[in-house]
Formats: structure tokens, C-alpha cells, sequence
């Protein structure tokens, strides 16, 4: 056994893409959360050149699918290549039809997962078994990592399993506990790897290949008489796959000492009681275990690593026959099951056994990543003392509805002595996190000590705060769950002490580091009291530090991370002090040595600078001044938001019961007005005197933070003196006062409004009538100003041409304050949706950065006007939101027929004319829609009036008579990639729906990797040596069918044609598809200037503006309007202001040389190609057919 | 007897005294094939500019990193590069290909305004071949808290710390924003110059009436603009121990003939060859070869300084008399 192999500190992906990488032929994925690191890394690898162990480098395909994905894997296998692919949750089910066919096949193959939970009632990105548990049918093999060395040698064991079997692998680890988290682990090396394999069972599966030469046929159709026989066939296979398992571990443990078996067991060897569960929990189940054996308690854990097949011998052979009680554990919900699937399995293999029966329980634990620690698993082992156990429980919540939770002694803890553990809180922006991973490397790639890094980042994508938890120890760190009684807590933001529990899990005489701009002598009165009140209490040491002018000195601006990470070695002594900040500055040469010089002198300077600045404070007796600790939400929020949001809001949504939670995941809206952030360190403030009245800024508003009224002389009246306005100007609201109010506690600092307001100052040009201005010069009587703002009446809707851009913004948007990154290049038009038809709006959201934004907890955006209506909003899946949208359509329809039928049959109670009124209304306008509502309104009292059963059959349909709106929303990963093939199904139905793709040419939830929207010479994740391919024309697609409305918009370019194309979109009573030019921080540009670089994309023929309109078509006019000028400037000029082009000038010019020139190529020929649409007459397609 | 063409530049013998000037024009090394043939006897490469590398480094960094490690679906947005080349590796890549592709010597040119880590790059274009480094300096002294001597000291300081890590000659290019612009120029000289470009040209900023911006604005030389080097190459001629190139204004062989008998070593030319292409070049030195010729001038050297401010027949010309004759010498026009 050989000593000599590398110690890495890496992720749970990163230690199982290794393997993966260097066993593949092929690796076809696609991006999910929280696997998409596997993929990337693979790709990254690949495109630098790096081989698998025989030389070849993997080809490494993103699909538009996962299902594409595993079509593409078994295409591969076939073809006889080392076939791998990386995924989670519904990924995996995209991918099961091809998983039975690839096991049915007898395919080796190795699918790795980083396990995530299955969408129900909610989405969630996190960590549990419900994904794995759907595949357990397919045939696939099914192998547990419970850690990240584990993630390793797991992958490698599945990998030499899969050659050896025949049997696909499904290799498992947890979403995000293992999969994002860093540890120290043993490397395999090359020759361990290639020492495993077998070098006849890889030349076996290429002799299966399908091959010409050779020549077979498989995937035949069979009938009643075989088909049965042949599925038994296989059974042989099944039945060595354990051996084979057990094999592939014996040889792991004789090249490093690692001896893992299918079942492992830990614990009393003598238990009596015995708990039964696998994947990350593991770790805090053997610390339990361990602790309680140690105290006499006949407990042990056993450790499920191969669960399909389930070897029930060797199951039998690891569980001590002194064993009386079982709980097994499922990170699972099967509802309406027996048992959830370990459970029963167990349970089977017991039974099956003839052994006397030992009691059994079985129970849920960690559903979307729940915490589960040694305190959980000692109320489990518990509850086998009872006399009379809850048969069926769950834990690590407090299930008040069902009763079936556990009672869990959070004093209980296992965590061995000597870990030094440690927690940071930062804001995302100040690199805390990197800077902690950094960390995390140093000592574990440094010293012999081991280093554990776990990162919990919050729902928003502006301001958002991260914490990080980090363990140090001399032993192996086994514990998966989250830092508690910390001895060091780093606070790198003094405003978070108002907003978050900082202290909250600080040990007892703890040293806290914090980030403050005031001095050691007078930090303590601005402390909140709440904490000063902790640190008097917990006899906490507190050191400050101004890193933010440590940081700007050295020309980082807010990056503090570098600063504070030297102070906490400084104060930690985990290294001698030299030594310290040798490793801090070589961690930074390597994670950002590529990038230039400046990039490391500027670190170098902060990290030398930072320990002078450091100082201790004395701590006082008492607590002083008057600053609080902020409340989530404002007194008076409804009780809903009061009683469920704002502990969520304050991290406090884990001790939530049960039923607070509605059970169907409906909630309400118009929620995110109680979540005041304050996050933006600068605001516009308005000057009137200047304002020319255009509306741009509202427009524009990514977080409707800029808002805007037009009130009158009278209904000013009144106002405090404070108040600010000024004449309209134009046609559109002659005898009003313009209002434009900045929201203070919603605005996130973007800068966008400054950058497109026209109006300059006479006497000083940079002044506009808008500008960023610091917020704490403004906040409170910015506060004032808007609460006033918000009383004043709302314009009539029918006063307003909605399909102008004054118009528009004349009215509220009930779409506000999304968690949005600062500066959002989509939300802006999704706003404007909401503006324009908020009132009878029904949204089918594709998953992705618009579904996060707009439906991730705690709060949405999505809200409601005076009246209580506004958008009804719902996601349904990724891939399937077109027709998820169509359906809402269709019932909309069905509804409104049925209100239809309905009212015929009321004509007496109705009266005929109100009748007639309601089926004849002419509903396309707001006046039209306003009397339908009337009328409405009226019938409704009238039936409530009228106790018959046909008036109270129809009481339900009566809002059904209300013209309805459905917009369909996603990004470009949908409607470019995914959900491709049912945009063209809802695009060809003719229905009456209107797509609204918000194009940000990437994939930007998952964070930039190409889709097929992604332009040629830019550069992406999967393309990071420039994408050598053209932009799908998705909307030259769609005009094929004739009579779609189609639409290419940027709101930068030109607001005119973006507000009429949506109102055109909307009144067209077929589909209509918009593509809306969307900037993205994955465009690597100024955010702030978004609308600049919008227009630039215009002027450069980059992004062209059209509108074709089948209505056009039908009165012989040319349908199709070039509403782009001739490009005045070329693509280079455009290009080289985004990174996402100018990098690969940089790194690759000659690549970028040539893909430029073909990108200016396509935008040439584009342009011809439009122009002589403009042309063109075209009539509609065929006759027009009733639906 | 055929006049020789020769002349002696940073201690460098050249063919003549015609040499390219650091411009956009040297990124194309196709273009700088064609102006050898033309007869061009050295080339001074496009400048890299110091501050412009610190701040792509540090833009390609901040864009990395921003929205970085913020949100549990997206660490990155952006794909991790192998190479980011926001350092002079281009450049350097600039200098080895001149090099190797041309056989006149090839000057590399650096652009700075502080002393700072940047003089490492003079070391690493020597290293990549250059024959000799013209160090660019232009400082606009905006600070008005910055008294003229500290501004001159930065320039002393800049050329001190370029002269200590190269062996090769060194050339400042400087501006004629002095109080006194000779003895500025001998002060360089003594802290390391082997010899002066005068003088630099730079972007002016301008106002854009339409979007009422500050825009950046660079336009090409004009002839009329070359009196200015021309008095300073006179003045400075023989009373500072360094080469004399003029750069700003030249146009044809006729200006290169002006500027040789004031007293430059070589002269550079860039907006001519911008606007008439290379074959400039073989105009301009057929125009000396024939004015020398025709005028029974042996050499350039013999030529070289006859009309400086030392050798010219009325030498106060040079100086504010020049202004006075000019005064005497107008008249109004008739109306």
C-alpha cells in the first residue's frame, strides 16, 4: 500500500467528477443544480487538454436535456465507448425511459447524482433521496457516498462494478451537505484507478458495440409469448452484482486502507437497538452511535452503501444478531406507502430471513436538506425504548398536524473534542465565501490537520448574505451538519448584526471579528443591544477591524475577504502568524494568479495591511445607546406574513410546525412589500426642476423600486411640504402633477434609471434628474416621502393608453422589489407585463432565474392592486412550461364557456339585458373590461341573492367571464433548449396564449453555462473556448407557421416598440412569441449601464427589433416591420465591451479573430435576410379555422 | 558619389534616418513587412500601456467574481479561463514575431505614468527581443497640489527605475509641457536616457455637443505641426549627450530633410503612413536621397544639426525672436 497519495481538498462533485473524468469516453450532460459542478468541471478538463487514463480526452457534450442526455449515454454505450453523465432530481427523471432500456440492455454505464429533491408542492434545490428513490425501478444498480472521500471512492467502485456486472450504476451522494461540501480528502491516483479496472471488461464492453462488421440488432419490439422470459434473463447479473461490489472495495482497501463493504455497521458489536440509513447523515449517525456506545448504550448504526441490488445476506450478516429494534431511516417521502422504500426493504430482508423479528420503526428525516444531527438521531435510538413507538415518525421538525414527530434534546451533542469550528458571515459580493474555501485548502493542504467548509447562501441574488461554517480538527471530520458553538465567529458586515442572529451560535467565551468602520473605542454603542446583550452574556471577545478602508486602499473596493481571512488567522493562531499569511498570499496566487498581476498585488496589500488594523474591544459591563436589532417585517403586516414569512425572513423557518405551512404550497402575494432589505448602499433621489416627464426611469426599474404617479392639483393637497412633483409635460396627462418616488428600503442600488434619464442640468451636465446619492443622507425622509407616495390614488385605468411607454408607466406594477440580481436585465419587462395586464394576468413560469425571482421564499414579488387583484402565478416544471401555460389557457377557456352555459340558464334571475351585456361584452379595452367587471359584480349580487342551485352553480364561473390575459415566461434554456419542442406545440395550437422569453442568450440560473441561444464568439460554461456556432433564430421558427405574432425586443434599444409589441402580443387573439434582449451579469458588463449596452446591441445589428403581425398579413400589408435602423457600428465595437466576447480576444485571439468574423457574417447576412422580409407580402396561412 | 543614407540612432546604425512610429500601425506585422521594404530603417512598436494592463486585469477579475459565491445555483457565471492574457503576453507575443519577421531593429515602446511594478515589463520586452525600449512618458499633471517639480521628479524617478533593469538603450518620448523644456530634457538624460523622442502625441478630450459627453479624441498629425519638434531638435541639438528623434508632423521627405538639419538623428513617421500607406515611406527617402544628391551633400551626418540652433545663421530664430519676426513681418490684408 502506497503512502505517497496526493491530499486534496475539494467538493463532493469535484471528488467524483475526478474519477469520473478520467474513466469516460464520453460524458453528455446537461446543467441541474446541485450536480452542474460535475459537468462543468468535466468540460473544463476536457477543454484544457486533459486525458482520461488512456490518453483519450473525454468528449464532454451539454444536451438540451437531461432526457437528451441520456439518450445520447445510451447512443454511447452502444456505440461500445466508457459512458458517463452527472445529474439530479428531475433531471434524473428525464432521464429514466433510457435508464430501464440501458439496464434492460445490460449497458455498463455510471450515472453520478448528486441527490436532490423532486419538485411537489414546491421546488427545492436541496438535498434528499426522492430523485434516487423514483429510479429504484429502472434496474440501475444503487450505490451511497455518505462523504466526500466517499464521493471518491464510490465513483471509482461503481465505475470498475459497472465494467465487471454489466449492471448500469447509479452512484449517489447528497445534494449539497456532500456535494458542495469542501474536505480533505486521499486522492486516488492514476495507477490505484487503472489497477482497479479491468482491462478485459472494458475490452468486453467494446465487443458489444454495435458495430458493421459485427453486425446485431437490439431494442427489438417482443410480444406476450417472450417478453417476460426475456426481462428473467437477466437475473444471473443481478445476482453477482454484490460480489462484484464487494471485489472492487476489497481492491480499494488494499491500495489505500479504506475498507468499506456493502453494509457497513458501526457501534455496540452487541446492539440491541439499531439504526438503519444511508447517504450524508451517516456521519452524524456514527457520532452519535459512537457516543452513546462509549456510555454503555447497546446502540450501532448500519450503513447502507449498495442499495440495489439489496443483498439481503450480507445485510443479515452486518446487523448483530443481539439486535431487538430497528428504526430505519428514509430521506424520502412515498406518501400513502406502508413504509417509505428502505423501510420496506428491510423490513422484506428481516421477514425473508426467518430470524425472530426484531421490533421495527421507520421514519423521514431531512427532506430538502433539513438539518439531522447526533441530537435527531439520539431521539430515533430513543424512541426505541418506548413502550409503545411511534411506528411510523419523522425528525428534525415539529409536525403538530399528523403528531408524527419526535421530541429532540437539542442539548445533545456528539461532535468529538478538539474541532475548532468556526462560522462567517458576509454579504456575497465581498468574497467572503471564496476566501473561506481558500481557507479551508490552506490548512488542509498545509498541515496534517483536517478542514471541513460548508456555504449557506439566502433566496435573493441582490444583497444577499452567505454563512459559512467551518470545521478544524486533528481527526477525520465526520460531522455533516451545520456549525453549532462556535469558538470563533467572523462578522464581515456591520449591517448584518441587525438583520441576522449573528451571535446566535457563538460558544460561550468565543472570539467574534468584526468588520466596522468604527474604532475599537467606539464601536459598542452601535453595537444593537440585543447583541451587546449576547456578548455580555456569552463572555465574548470582540475584535473590529475596518476592512472596507484596508480594502479600498488597496484598490479593492468592497472586497473585504482577504483582510478579514488574515485577521482570523491572526486571532485563531491556527498558524504562526508568518507562516499564516505566506499560505493566505500562495492561495491567492493560485486561485487568482492567472488573472493579472494587479489582481495580486492588490491582495498582496490588503492581506499585509490587515492585522495592523486589527484591535480588541473592552468589553463594558452594561449595554448602551439605542440601536436595535431590525424586525423581518413591519408591524402591522398581515398575519400570514407576520406569523410564517417573518420567521423565515429571520432564519427562523426551521422551528416553523407544521402547520403553519399550507399543505397544497399555495401562498399568498404581493408579499415582498413587508421584506424591506435596505441592501442598496446608494439611491436616485429625484430633482423635479429638471425632469423632462419621459417615464424612462420607471421603465427601466429592474426592482420597481423607481416608481411613479400622476396625480392632481387637488389630490396633492395636503401633502407634506416635503413632497416633490412636477408638470407633466406632452399630451398624455395635461391637469396632473407628475409624482416620482424612490423606494428606499426596495431599491438595490443599480444605478439603471441614472443611466438611461435623459435630463441634464443646464449648469452642471453630470447632474441629472436622476442620481445615486447616499443612502444615508436620504433614507428617512425618503421613507416618508414614499409612504406618502404610496396613499396617493392610484389613475384610472381607463384614463391611460396602455400601449404607450408614459402609459404604461402611469400604472403600478404589481410585479416589486424581486429578489432579482441588482440590475436585472429580464425583470424589467416582466414588470411591465404585470403593469399592462396585472389585473387579469395568469403567469406560467418555467423554472429558472424568473421562477427564483418570482416564487422562491420568503416573499414574491408578485402583488396585487388597490382592488386585491393582480397576477396569479404558478412554475411548473422547466421543460414544460409552454404547455403547462396552454393548459391554464384551455381552462380559462373551458371556464369561460362553461359561465357561458351557465348564465343562458339564469336569464330570469339575471334579466336578460344584464345577460346579454355579460356574453356580448367587448372586453379589449380597459373601459370594456371595466363594465364587465360592473357586470360582473352585479350578477354576482344577484346570485348570491337567488338560493338555487343553479345560481349557486354558477357563482364559481362568474370571474370566469373576465377577459383573461396567460402569459407564458421563461429564459432562453427553456425556450431555446428544453422546452423547445412544446413552445412549437403551444406556438402551433393557435391558442390564444402569449410567450414572453426573457433571452439572456445563457443558461443564468444555473449560473452561465451555452444554451442554443448563446451567440457565436461567446464565450459560456461548455464553451469556453468561444461558442463556434450561430444563435438559433427561434424567431424565424416561429414565423414559419404564419400566424404567430412575433416579436424581437430590447427595451434598451428602443422602449417604444418593447411597450407596443408586449400590448400587440397581448390584443392578438392567437399565440404571440416575444424575445426579449435580456443583459445578464453572465455578459460580464456594468449592470448599471444594461440599457447602454441594449442599445449598442441594436445599433450594432447584433440584436435586431421587428414585429411580425399575422393581423397585417390578413389585410394585405406587409406583416413583417424591420423596426432596427441599418447597423451604424460594427459587432467589434459592441463585442468588446461585453467579457463575455473581449475575454477570448484576450486569451485566444486568433479563435476569436476568426469567430468574430463570423458572427459579423451572420449579423450581415441576418440583416439582408430581414430586409427582404420587410418586403414581403404574405397572407395567412390556409383559411381561418375556428378553434 | 551617391549620398549615404546612414545615421546613428541610441547607438544603432541605421540605413537612413526614417523610422516607424509607435502606432496602432505596428499591431499588423504584415504592415510592418511591407514598411521594411519601403525602406523603413527600424520600427518602434505600438505602445503597451501600463495602466491600461492593471486595469483589464483587475476588470477581468472584478467580472469573474461579481455575482460569484453569492447563490447556492450559480458560484460562477462565467467559465475559468486557462489563460486570461490581461498581462503584456500579447505584447511580448508583438515584439518576439517583429523579430523574428523583420531584420531592421525593432523598438518596443512602454506607456506609464508612475514608477511602479510596470518596469518589469521594459525587462520582459528586452528579453522578447526588442533592440532597444522608448519609454513613453505623459503625465497630466491635474493635481494641482502636484507643484512642477514633484511632477518632474515622477519622470526622473520613471526613467531612473527603466534604466536599472535594462542593458539595452533607452529612449524617452516626452511632451513639451515644461517650464523648461531643455533643461527637462537634460535632467532625463543624465537620470539614464541614451536618447529623446520629441514629441509624444496623445488623446485630447473633446466634447460631444450631442450627447454632451467628454469623449476621447485622437486625430491624425498635420504637417504644421512639426515646427514644434523642429525648434526643439534645433535647440537641443549637440548640447545634450543623446540621440534626437523627432516625432510629430512628418510627412514627407521634405520635413525629414527640415528636421535632419535642425539636428534629429531619425525621424518617425505615423499619420503620413496611416494616410498614404507604406509607399510614403519610399517617397520620403527618395526625396532625401535626391535633395541630398542635388544638393551635393555627401552624407546625413554632414547635414545633420547644420541648421541648429548652433549651426544656423540666425539662431535666435529659434528662440522668442522668432515670435517678434513673425509680428514684423505680418500685414493686414485689404479689405
Amino acid at each position: 500500500m502506497s503512502t505517497e497519495r496526493p491530499v486534496v481538498t475539494v467538493d463532493g462533485n469535484e471528488a467524483a467528477a475526478h474519477v469520473a473524468h478520467r474513466l469516460s469516453e464520453v460524458i453528455s450532460i446537461y446543467p441541474i443544480t446541485p450536480a452542474s459542478p460535475m459537468g462543468e468541471l468535466a468540460d473544463a478538463w476536457s477543454a484544457n487538454g486533459s486525458p482520461n487514463l488512456w490518453g483519450v480526452i473525454p468528449e464532454v457534450i451539454e444536451m438540451q436535456s437531461e432526457a437528451g442526455a441520456a439518450g445520447t449515454v445510451h447512443g454511447a454505450i452502444q456505440g461500445g465507448a466508457l459512458t458517463t453523465t452527472f445529474t439530479a432530481s428531475q433531471g434524473l427523471l428525464l432521464m429514466l425511459p433510457n435508464m430501464f432500456k440501458i439496464a434492460g440492455e445490460l449497458s455498463a454505464c455510471v450515472i453520478h447524482v448528486a441527490a436532490r429533491t423532486v419538485a411537489t408542492h414546491a421546488l427545492s434545490i436541496f438535498g434528499d433521496h426522492s430523485d434516487v428513490m423514483a429510479a429504484r425501478m429502472t434496474g440501475f444498480a444503487m450505490l451511497a457516498s455518505a462523504s466526500v472521500q466517499e464521493a471518491q471512492d464510490m465513483a471509482a467502485i461503481a465505475h470498475v462494478a459497472t465494467l465487471n456486472s454489466r449492471i448500469p450504476f447509479l452512484h449517489f451522494f447528497d445534494g449539497f451537505r456532500t456535494s458542495h461540501e469542501i474536505a480533505k480528502i486521499e486522492r486516488l491516483t492514476d495507477d490505484d484507478i487503472l489497477e482497479m479496472v479491468s482491462a478485459e471488461a472494458i475490452a468486453a464492453h467494446r465487443d458489444r458495440a454495435l458495430d458493421p462488421e459485427n453486425p446485431v440488432v437490439r431494442g427489438t419490439a417482443q410480444n406476450p409469448d417472450v417478453f417476460f422470459q426475456g426481462r428473467e434473463a437477466s437475473n444471473p447479473y443481478y445476482d453477482a452484482v454484490s460480489g462484484l461490489v464487494t471485489k472492487a472495495m476489497e481492491q480499494l482497501a488494499e491500495l489505500t486502507g479504506r475498507q468499506y463493504r456493502v453494509f457497513d455497521y458501526v457501534g455496540d458489536p452487541d446492539a440491541e437497538r439499531v439504526l438503519i440509513l444511508m447517504g450524508s447523515g451517516v456521519g452524524a449517525a456514527t457520532e452519535a452511535v459512537e457516543k452513546l456506545a462509549a456510555s454503555g448504550e447497546k446502540v450501532g448504526a448500519l450503513i447502507v452503501r449498495l442499495y440495489r441490488p439489496f443483498d439481503v445476506a450480507a445485510f443479515l450478516d452486518v446487523l448483530p444478531a443481539s439486535t431487538t429494534a430497528i428504526a430505519v431511516l428514509d430521506r424520502t417521502k412515498e406518501p400513502g406507502a406502508t413504509g417509505e422504500p428502505l423501510l420496506q426493504d428491510v423490513v422484506t430482508a428481516l421477514f425473508d430471513s426467518g430470524r425472530v423479528m426484531p421490533r421495527v420503526i421507520g421514519g423521514r428525516y431531512g427532506l430538502s436538506s433539513k438539518e439531522f444531527t447526533p441530537a435527531d438521531v439520539k431521539a430515533v435510538l430513543d424512541e426505541l425504548l418506548v413502550d409503545e413507538p411511534k411506528r411510523r415518525f419523522t425528525v428534525g421538525i415539529d409536525d403538530d398536524v399528523s403528531g408524527l414527530s419526535l421530541e429532540v434534546d437539542r442539548t445533545f451533542k456528539a461532535e468529538p473534542d478538539g474541532v475548532l469550528r468556526a462560522m462567517f458571515f458576509g454579504l456575497g459580493s465581498d468574497g467572503t465565501v471564496g476566501a473561506n474555501k481558500n481557507t479551508v485548502k490552506i490548512i488542509g493542504e498545509h498541515t496534517d490537520r483536517y478542514a471541513q467548509g460548508y456555504f449557506v447562501y439566502d433566496s435573493k441574488k441582490s444583497g444577499s448574505t452567505t454563512v459559512s461554517h467551518l470545521r478544524f480538527a486533528d481527526a477525520p471530520i465526520e460531522s455533516t451538519y451545520l456549525v453549532d458553538d462556535a469558538a470563533f465567529v467572523g462578522c464581515h458586515n456591520f449591517g448584518l448584526l441587525e438583520r441576522m442572529d449573528v451571535l446566535g451560535r457563538a460558544a460561550p467565551g468565543a472570539t467574534v471579528l468584526l468588520n466596522s468602520p468604527y474604532a475599537a473605542d467606539q464601536v459598542w454603542s452601535h453595537l444593537p443591544v440585543e447583541v451587546q446583550q449576547q456578548i455580555i452574556d456569552k463572555g465574548l471577545r470582540l475584535h473590529v477591524v475596518d476592512a472596507d478602508s484596508i480594502a479600498v486602499a488597496a484598490g479593492m473596493g468592497r472586497r473585504v475577504n482577504t483582510v478579514l481571512q488574515t485577521c482570523f488567522f491572526a486571532l485563531s493562531g491556527i498558524l504562526p502568524a508568518e507562516e499564516a499569511i505566506e499560505a493566505i498570499k500562495t492561495a491567492v496566487r493560485k486561485t487568482y494568479g492567472r488573472r493579472g498581476e494587479v489582481v495580486l498585488r492588490r491582495n498582496f496589500e490588503a492581506i499585509d495591511g490587515a492585522v495592523a488594523g486589527l484591535a480588541e474591544v473592552t468589553i463594558p459591563a452594561a449595554v448602551s445607546g439605542d440601536r436595535r436589532m431590525r424586525p423581518p417585517v413591519p408591524v402591522g403586516a398581515p398575519i400570514f406574513v407576520a406569523n410564517v414569512t417573518a420567521p423565515i425572513i429571520s432564519g427562523l423557518g426551521d422551528l416553523l410546525p407544521v402547520s403553519a405551512l399550507p399543505a397544497d404550497g399555495t401562498f399568498p402575494t404581493a408579499t415582498s412589500q413587508y421584506e424591506k432589505r435596505s441592501i442598496a448602499p446608494e439611491i436616485p433621489i429625484w430633482d423635479p426642476d429638471i425632469c423632462i416627464d419621459c417615464a424612462r426611469c420607471a421603465l427601466v426599474c429592474p426592482h420597481a423600486a423607481i416608481r411613479l404617479k400622476y396625480v392632481t392639483e387637488e389630490e396633492l393637497a395636503g401633502a407634506p411640504v416635503s413632497i416633490l412633483s412636477c408638470a407633466t409635460r406632452g399630451r398624455d396627462f395635461p391637469d396632473h402633477r407628475l409624482v416620482i418616488q424612490v423606494a428606499p428600503d426596495d431599491c438595490t442600488g443599480c444605478g439603471v434609471c441614472v443611466d438611461v434619464c435623459p435630463a441634464k442640468s443646464k449648469e452642471q451636465v453630470k447632474h441629472k434628474s436622476i442620481n445615486m446619492e447616499p443612502i444615508d443622507e436620504h433614507l428617512e425622509l425618503e421613507r416618508e416621502r414614499f409612504d406618502f407616495f404610496l396613499g396617493l390614488p392610484e389613475i384610472d385605468r381607463r384614463e391611460v393608453a396602455i400601449g404607450t411607454l408614459k402609459g404604461s408607466q402611469a400604472l403600478r406594477p404589481l410585479f416589486e422589489y424581486s429578489g432579482a440580481c441588482s440590475g436585472c436585465g429580464e425583470t424589467p419587462y416582466v414588470k411591465l407585463v404585470s403593469q399592462m395586464f396585472g389585473d387579469r394576468l395568469v403567469v406560467a413560469n418555467a423554472t429558472g432565474c424568473s421562477s427564483i425571482y418570482g416564487g422562491n421564499l420568503p416573499t414574491t414579488p408578485w402583488a396585487v392592486d388597490d382592488d386585491g387583484r393582480g397576477p396569479a402565478w404558478s412554475n411548473s416544471l422547466f421543460e414544460d412550461n409552454a404547455e403547462f401555460g396552454l393548459g391554464l389557457r384551455l381552462a380559462a377557456d373551458q371556464r369561460y364557456k362553461a359561465a357561458r352555459m351557465a348564465l343562458a340558464r339564469l336569464g330570469g334571475v339575471l334579466g336578460d339585458g344584464l345577460v346579454d351585456g355579460l356574453l356580448g361584452a367587448d372586453q379589449a379595452s380597459e373601459a370594456g373590461l371595466f363594465d364587465q367587471r360592473t357586470r360582473v359584480a352585479a350578477a354576482r349580487e344577484r346570485l348570491e341573492a337567488e338560493a338555487s342551485p343553479t345560481a349557486k352553480e354558477a357563482l364559481p364561473l362568474l370571474d370566469a367571464l373576465i377577459r383573461k390575459s396567460v402569459w407564458i415566461m421563461g429564459g432562453d434554456g427553456w425556450a431555446y433548449d428544453i422546452g423547445f419542442g412544446g413552445l412549437d406545440h403551444v406556438l402551433a395550437s393557435g391558442h390564444d396564449v402569449n410567450v414572453l422569453v426573457l433571452d439572456t442568450e445563457v443558461y443564468s440560473n444555473t449560473g452561465g453555462q451555452a444554451s442554443k441561444a448563446t451567440p457565436r464568439a461567446a464565450v459560456a460554461k461548455f464553451a469556453a473556448s468561444g461558442k463556434a456556432t450561430g444563435k438559433k433564430d427561434l424567431g424565424m421558427t416561429a414565423m414559419a407557421y404564419g400566424n404567430v405574432y412575433v416579436a424581437q425586443i430590447a427595451m434598451g434599444a428602443n422602449m417604444t416598440q418593447t411597450v407596443k409589441a408586449i400590448d400587440e402580443a397581448e390584443s392578438y387573439p392567437g399565440p404571440s412569441l416575444v424575445i426579449a434582449y435580456s443583459p445578464c451579469i453572465a455578459h460580464g458588463i456594468e449592470m448599471s449601464e444594461m440599457m447602454t449596452h441594449q442599445k449598442e446591441a441594436t445599433s450594432s445589428g447584433y440584436w435586431e427589433l421587428y414585429r411580425f403581425d399575422p393581423r397585417m398579413a390578413a389585410s394585405e400589408e406587409h406583416p413583417f416591420k424591420l423596426d432596427s435602423r441599418a447597423p451604424s457600428t460594427t459587432f467589434h465595437d459592441f463585442a468588446m465591451k461585453e467579457a463575455r466576447f473581449s475575454m477570448l480576444v484576450r486569451s485566444d485571439p486568433e479563435r476569436a479573430e476568426e469567430l468574430m468574423a463570423a458572427a459579423q457574417e451572420d449579423i450581415d447576412e441576418r440583416r439582408r435576410f430581414y430586409e427582404q422580409l420587410a418586403g414581403l407580402e404574405r397572407g395567412l396561412p390556409g383559411e381561418e379555422v375556428r378553434l | 558619389m551617391s549620398p549615404d543614407l546612414r545615421t546613428t540612432y541610441l547607438g544603432m546604425e541605421l540605413a537612413n534616418p526614417l523610422v516607424v512610429s509607435a502606432s496602432p500601425l505596428g499591431r499588423d506585422i504584415e504592415r510592418l513587412i511591407r514598411l521594411q521594404e519601403a525602406g523603413a530603417a527600424a520600427v518602434v512598436l505600438p505602445s503597451l500601456f501600463e495602466e491600461q494592463i492593471d486595469h483589464e486585469s483587475y476588470q477581468a477579475h472584478a467580472v469573474m467574481e461579481h455575482g460569484a459565491e453569492s447563490f447556492a445555483e450559480a458560484l460562477s457565471y462565467l467559465p475559468e479561463m486557462t489563460s486570461y492574457n490581461t498581462g503584456p503576453e500579447q505584447y511580448l507575443k508583438l515584439v518576439r514575431r517583429a523579430r523574428r519577421e523583420l531584420t531592421v531593429p525593432v523598438i518596443a515602446s512602454l506607456n506609464g505614468a508612475s514608477p511602479g511594478g510596470w518596469t518589469s515589463y521594459a525587462e520582459r520586452m528586452v528579453d522578447a527581443g526588442a533592440s532597444a525600449i522608448e519609454l513613453n512618458v505623459y503625465i497630466v499633471a491635474a493635481d494641482i497640489d502636484e507643484s512642477a517639480e514633484q511632477v518632474e521628479q515622477r519622470y526622473l524617478d520613471i526613467v531612473e527605475s527603466v534604466r536599472g533593469v535594462i542593458e539595452v538603450p533607452l529612449a524617452v518620448k516626452i511632451g513639451p509641457f515644461f517650464s523648461s523644456m531643455g533643461n527637462m530634457a537634460r535632467r532625463i538624460v543624465e537620470a539614464g536616457a541614451d536618447g529623446l523622442v520629441l514629441f509624444n502625441r496623445f488623446y485630447q478630450p473633446n466634447i460631444d455637443l450631442d450627447d454632451l459627453e467628454v469623449v476621447p479624441d485622437l486625430v491624425l498629425s498635420t504637417q504644421s505641426e512639426l515646427l514644434l519638434p523642429l525648434r526643439w531638435i534645433a535647440i537641443l541639438h549637440d548640447r545634450v549627450e543623446a540621440s534626437l528623434a523627432a516625432s510629430t508632423g512628418v510627412h514627407d521627405g521634405f520635413d525629414v530633410i527640415k528636421l535632419l538639419l535642425a539636428g534629429a538623428d531619425v525621424t518617425m513617421m505615423a499619420s503620413a503612413l496611416l494616410l498614404h500607406g507604406p509607399a510614403r515611406m519610399r517617397e520620403a527617402i527618395d526625396t532625401l536621397y535626391t535633395w541630398l544628391e542635388s544638393n551635393e551633400y555627401e552624407s546625413v551626418e554632414q547635414m545633420k544639426g547644420s541648421m541648429s540652433w548652433q549651426g544656423a545663421p540666425n539662431p535666435s530664430a529659434f528662440e522668442r525672436a522668432n515670435y517678434m519676426e513673425q509680428l514684423t513681418t505680418f500685414t493686414l490684408p485689404r479689405r
